[in-house]
């Protein structure tokens, strides 16, 4: 039994719930300040926090072994360069 | 030998032996290789939203006036609520997870039941906005978005295409968490097996984490 997987309490998934709750309103309320071409950057961050809540805790990555961080990693980094060369082609027309 | 504890192990559960401990160890692996197969599965996806997330960027640079004025005709408390009701939808079923994997099947089943019912909900959500989308002229190849620039042209085609396929995603998903539903009243999702619907539940994650993506970059863009 002790082999068994990881088991998340609900009132850790419920404080997750909640924060993302309350990040969604932040958000919200960022996009009624005017702050320039700054708004997008606020915006995607605010949402990179979310996706790593819902990464972390509700798909289980914090507890899980190597192989599947690893992989998801790498996937973030191709990621990253398909965006970046992307832009640095499309930046220096 | 393993043959016999594997008929041991399906005329009854094992507990307190030895060879359950073992049973235990080789499903264990068993569930992480179905754990890794839906996450490999999963980086594909990444990588199909990544791409239209790019055109998007590329886009709103060229056309930034246009995307601004094409945010404006989104409604913003669609977006608001279909947020909400997705995050909701992905805490039920991290929930149902837990519930399963304590023997609390009620409390799975029920916590289940209502992310189906929060995906529906998204979904009647959605026809209603792309209902009023299309009946304003708002659609792919409509006459107005030819007429118009064609930066809007470009924002709303992103638009039905990211959602579009969103929305898909959602049918999707839901097929496999009702998959999964009925696997916990037949039983065959239990406190000991339960890799179906962890990756189900993967599954709908994914589709969270795109929206959060795609609402701040269509509702709120300022």
């Amino acid at each position: 039994m002790e082999s068994k997987a990881h088991i998340i309490a609900y009132k850790t998934l419920f404080s997750v719930l909640l924060a993302l709750l309350l990040l969604t309103g932040i958000t919200v309320g960022a996009s009624f300040v005017d702050m320039g071409k700054f708004n997008v950057w606020v915006a995607l961050g605010i949402a990179s926090m979310k996706a790593s809540l819902v990464l972390m805790i509700f798909m289980h990555l914090k507890f899980e072994g190597r192989a599947l961080i690893l992989s998801f990693l790498s996937t973030v980094f191709f990621l990253a360069i398909m965006i970046g060369f992307t832009f640095w082609d499309v930046g220096f027309r | 030998m393993s043959s016999h504890v594997a008929d041991s192990n399906k005329k009854a559960e094992p507990v307190k032996t030895g060879e359950s401990v073992k049973t235990g160890e080789s499903m264990k692996t068993d569930e992480a290789g179905k754990k890794l197969g839906m996450w490999l599965f999963l980086y594909t996806e990444i990588i199909l939203f990544g791409g239209l997330f790019v055109l998007y960027a590329v886009y709103s640079t060229r056309y930034t006036a246009d995307f601004i004025e094409g945010g404006k005709e989104l409604n913003r408390i669609f977006g608001v609520v279909n947020t909400i009701i997705l995050l909701i939808s992905s805490f039920a079923v991290a929930a149902s997870i837990t519930a399963v994997q304590k023997g609390q099947r009620k409390i799975a089943l029920w916590a289940l039941g209502s992310t189906l019912g929060c995906g529906a909900i998204f979904l009647v959500n959605k026809y209603f906005e792309w209902g009023h989308k299309i009946s304003i002229g708002i659609y792919p190849n409509s006459q107005r978005l030819l007429d118009g620039p064609d930066g809007q042209n470009m924002f709303f085609g992103l638009y039905y295409i990211i959602t579009g396929l969103h929305g898909l995603h959602i049918v999707i998903g839901m097929s496999f968490l009702a998959v999964a539903f009925g696997f916990i009243l037949a039983g065959r999702v239990t406190a000991n097996r339960f890799a179906l619907l962890e990756n189900a539940g993967l599954y709908w994650h994914l589709v969270d984490l795109i929206w959060i993506f795609v609402f701040p970059l269509f509702y709120l863009i300022v």
